[in-house]
């Protein structure tokens, strides 16, 4: 059974960090360059950590799937940062922040980890700013600020729709400037494959150069995973195609216990599905709920009908209805529910039935449609391309979709996993947003374990091994990794099955959709975990993957992630059917209140459940870290 | 998510793709019919319907790159009809509709084509020229940690905004490949421009134009000659008005650094 000691020091919950800070270990100048650090992935989380490790002096090697660090999905976040700076002068202060974090993630979070990331949030902005990150100004030179969900205050930082990408930009930047300065050794195109395990301490990877094919052995002092999320397993979500759970799923299986892998998170504003062969959904941002009235029909008959023919009379601003305190800017698990009780209704809009709309008339009303394309011009762009819709004039059609996970690998407050010497940042672990994350809060925290946790945190872990004591890569260990992957690699490639690998990721996208999407069954939950394992074994059988492996193979990559999907997707099920609770994301139909809210059950399940692996075909170990709530009280979390 | 029926008009259209099974193999075009081609599906959906097919009667699909597919990552990077991303104005490849193509449309699709993005495979080309370039200068440098407060600094609102025109570059090469001449100044405009215009990025801005030009050169991107192929096909339709202001801080930084005098001082000090 995993040791899962959280760390936590002790003392007033807003001295913690600080004093954890003066009483960790420190790795002097000198000797930090004696020590190789493994990043995997150059997203938000992974581009500044290695920036700022190699900025410190240690030497870092960078890996990333993609042709460029730039490319990491983080990009693609459109609507802000949140930061308790309070320039709005509206109440904010880092301890709301971090109450409305702990809140939104409907107490399932580790309130030492929630506060320390308020904290640091003030930084990330000075940080970013200092960069060049082209934010959002008032006409005073000063910057400007928006509202997002679960938050009464206006503390999101932004710049236009394309926030991600420009924070990306700015930490892409800085590993840019460490790479020319050789403080950065960058491995583009080079997938992580497994990790190396020595004498219990995680000391290496394996990788496959997606160009040549070629397997690789990189030694280091300590691996750090910033590989994101696993949101794919859904197979249809707002992810990049590329992302995926290999990495962690790996780590995984060489002993890192995955933590709480059912909190998943639905965006409710998405661009509804239009046919089987979607490969994504499109986000439109949460931001523009700031401006947009989301509303139904009244009617079952009206559903259909041309949507500026339905008199004001007979539109339900739901959300407005239901939470009068918080209105269109419902937490995303709040408002995700009520548009699928929508559509449950059969008031659901556009040609499937599932949608409701995102109204812009009034905004355009009162501020004028110059105003409004100012603020939204790109999303409203974005959603012409894709539906040949102008939502200057007519509204929205939007429908939840999967957009983010919450769970990941477990880690301490060190950011350390159960695997000494690996460490997780970023969505790729479990630590920050309990079952729910706040809108704003995903480039938070990535930037957050990047540029000022891991740097402190990564010494006191490496001031314990010896310099120069790293493993060399022909020992067993790495012998036995690299061998693990070429079977891997030779087994697919072996295998001539029918059928290519989009269709077992599709299936299993639907079984997860279905059984263990937005709202969750003991019965639906059973059956999902029936037809996975029915599914994984099919796909063995009769996955077809063609071409060789020494050259790039876009379909031999795919097959290895779907591979890792399918196996995740059924401890993702194993997990929604023991947690017998709503929380947040996690939404279990036998656990609600009459109207329709999440029924936690804090006596049982203030815990994390974080899985072991117990190796191919035995059930995985349920460890649990108890949550103990000492500074804020656990309530029922409304938003009415 | 229910895949539905649909009312809508479907159609077919003939792809003819460019093969190249390495860097070194010689290339050609091979034609792929599609049918029911649905109006509302993207480009690059097409292609992995077709690829499906391909997979499923035992052949090698077509590679091609892309991963966020909603125009912001800058991987996607087909020539298609001769264009960069295709037909449609400030858009990438995976932003492109086949309700842009008509019943019987026979669709050229190729890789960026221009010497310092070489081909890897089929539609795939090798673009960490780009990263060269950005580790040359295209940064301010800031050690983390050591910022001052965000608002210390103001910034006006209009240099801001026109920094950010300049900052939704997503490097994706659609400049290079537009242009007769494969040159970059349009990506490394927009990047040393962004900077320039910000407090910020003074201290750093001569050295940088200096770095990231010749880096530029050196790789082998040509020079520009003032058609605006590049700004025409930018996904992010980014301005060639850049350019000027990278010619100008070039010119500037030229004079500056041949003239200015440097410290000789060698470092060192008491204690």
């Amino acid at each position: 059974m995993a040791k899962l000691e959280s760390k936590v020091p002790p003392g007033p919950l807003a001295d913690k960090w600080r004093k954890h800070k003066a009483d960790i270990k420190l790795v002097n100048p000198a000797n930090k360059r004696k020590y190789d650090i493994i990043v995997v992935g150059a997203g938000l989380a992974g581009a500044s950590a290695a920036a700022t490790l190699a900025e410190l002096g240690y030497k870092v090697k960078s890996f990333v799937f993609h042709d460029s660090p730039r490319r990491a999905h983080s990009i693609a976040a459109q609507g802000g940062i949140n930061a308790a700076k309070n320039y709005q002068n509206d109440g904010d202060s880092v301890h709301r922040l971090f109450y409305d974090t702990i809140k939104g993630g409907d107490y399932r979070s580790r309130e030492a980890n929630v506060h320390r990331l308020a904290e640091v949030s003030v930084n990330i902005i000075d940080q970013c700013a200092a960069q060049g990150v082209p934010f959002a100004r008032e006409y005073g030179g000063l910057l400007a600020n928006r509202s997002f969900g679960g938050a009464q205050v206006s503390r999101t930082f932004y710049a236009r729709g394309q926030t991600g990408q420009q924070l990306l930009l700015g930490a892409y930047s800085a590993l840019s400037r460490m790479v020319g300065a050789g403080g950065v050794e960058l491995h583009t195109n080079s997938e992580m494959l497994d990790l190396v395990v020595v004498d219990g301490h995680a000391k290496g990877i394996i990788v496959r150069d997606l160009i040549t094919g070629e397997v690789q052995r990189h030694a280091a002092d300590a691996v750090i995973l910033a590989t994101g999320g696993y949101g794919n397993v859904f197979n249809l979500s707002t992810y990049a195609r590329g992302s995926n759970a290999t990495a962690i799923w790996r780590a995984y299986k060489r002993g890192a216990c995955l933590a709480n892998p059912c909190y998943t998170q639905i965006h409710p504003t998405c661009i509804p599905v239009s046919g089987d062969y979607q490969s994504k959904l499109t986000l439109m941002s949460e931001s523009l709920r700031n401006d947009g009235r989301i509303w139904a029909p009244k009617r079952k008959e009206d559903a259909k009908k041309d949507p500026n023919s339905i008199p004001e009379a007979d539109r339900d601003y739901y959300l407005e209805r239901l939470y009068p305190s918080f209105g269109n800017l419902a937490p995303r698990d709040v408002s995700s529910r009520a548009a699928m009780r929508m559509c449950n209704e059969g008031r659901g809009v556009g040609e499937t039935g599932l949608g409701v709309y995102l109204d812009f008339a009034d905004a355009i009303k009162r501020l004028g449609e110059p105003a409004v394309r100012e603020r939204y011009g790109n999303l409203f762009d974005i959603y012409h391309e894709i539906t040949a819709e102008n939502a200057y004039h007519q509204p929205m059609r939007i429908f939840p979709a999967v957009h983010y996970t919450m769970g990941g690998l477990w880690v301490d407050y060190n950011l350390m996993s159960n695997i000494p010497g690996l460490f997780v940042l970023g969505e790729a672990n479990f630590s920050d947003h309990g079952a729910n994350r706040l809108g704003a809060s995903a480039l938070m925290q990535g930037l957050a374990d990047g540029y000022f946790v891991i740097p402190y945190t990564i010494g006191d872990y490496l001031a314990g091994q010896k310099p120069g004591s790293r493993p060399a890569v022909d020992g067993a260990a790495f012998k036995q990794a690299e061998d693990n992957v070429r079977a891997m690699t030779q087994r697919f490639l072996g295998n001539k099955g029918k059928e290519p690998v989009s269709h077992f990721h599709k299936r299993l996208g639907k079984i997860m959709w279905e059984h263990c999407g937005m709202a969750r069954t003991k019965a639906g939950l059973e059956e999902a975990l029936r037809l996975i394992p029915a599914l994984r074994e099919e796909f063995r059988a009769n996955v077809n993957v063609p071409g060789s492996g020494d050259t790039l193979n876009q379909s031999l990559e795919q097959a290895g992630r779907v591979a890792d999907f399918i196996e995740l997707g059924e401890l993702l099920c194993r997990d929604a059917l023991t947690r017998e609770e709503s929380c947040g994301g996690h939404f279990r139909e036998e656990y609600q209140y009459p109207d329709g809210e999440c029924k936690r059950d804090d006596e049982h399940f203030a815990h994390v459940a974080a899985w072991e692996y117990q190796g191919e075909g035995q059930a995985p170990l349920r460890n649990i870290e108890p949550l103990n709530y000492e500074f804020t009280k656990m309530s029922v979390r409304s938003y009415k | 998510m229910v895949a539905e029926k649909f009312s809508k008009k479907l159609f077919s259209v003939t792809l003819r793709v460019w093969r190249q099974a390495g860097p070194a193999a010689p290339g050609r075009f091979t034609d792929y019919p599609a049918a029911n081609v649905n109006p509302d599906m993207s480009f690059l959906e097409l292609l992995d319907v077709v690829n499906d097919g391909l997979t499923i009667k035992g052949e090698e699909p077509i590679a091609f790159a892309h991963d966020c597919r909603e125009g912001i990552c800058g991987t996607c990077s087909c020539t298609i009809n001769g264009k960069p991303h295709g037909p449609g104005r400030g858009i990438a490849t995976c932003q492109l509709y086949m309700r842009s193509f008509r019943d019987g449309d026979v669709i050229v699709v190729e890789p960026f084509r221009a010497r310092p993005f070489p081909v890897v495979k089929d539609l795939v080309t090798d673009r960490a020229a780009f990263d060269k370039i950005m580790q040359a200068g295209g940064f301010i440098t800031v050690r983390t940690g050591a910022a001052p407060d965000a608002n210390a600094i103001p910034v006006p609102k209009q240099d801001a905004d026109l920094a950010m025109d300049a900052a939704a570059c997503i490097g994706c090469g659609a400049c290079v490949a537009a242009c007769k001449n494969a040159s970059a100044m349009l990506f490394v405009a927009a990047k040393v421009s962004q900077l320039g215009l910000f407090p910020q990025g003074q201290p750093e801005r001569d050295q940088r134009v200096l770095g990231m030009v010749g880096t530029m050169d050196a790789m082998g991107f040509g020079n520009c000659t003032n058609q605006y192929e590049c700004s025409a096909a930018c996904p992010k339709t980014i301005t060639h008005d850049f350019i000027a202001r990278m010619n100008r801080d070039y010119l500037k930084a030229s004079f500056r650094s041949a003239f200015k005098p440097a410290s000789s001082s060698t470092g060192g000090g008491a204690g």
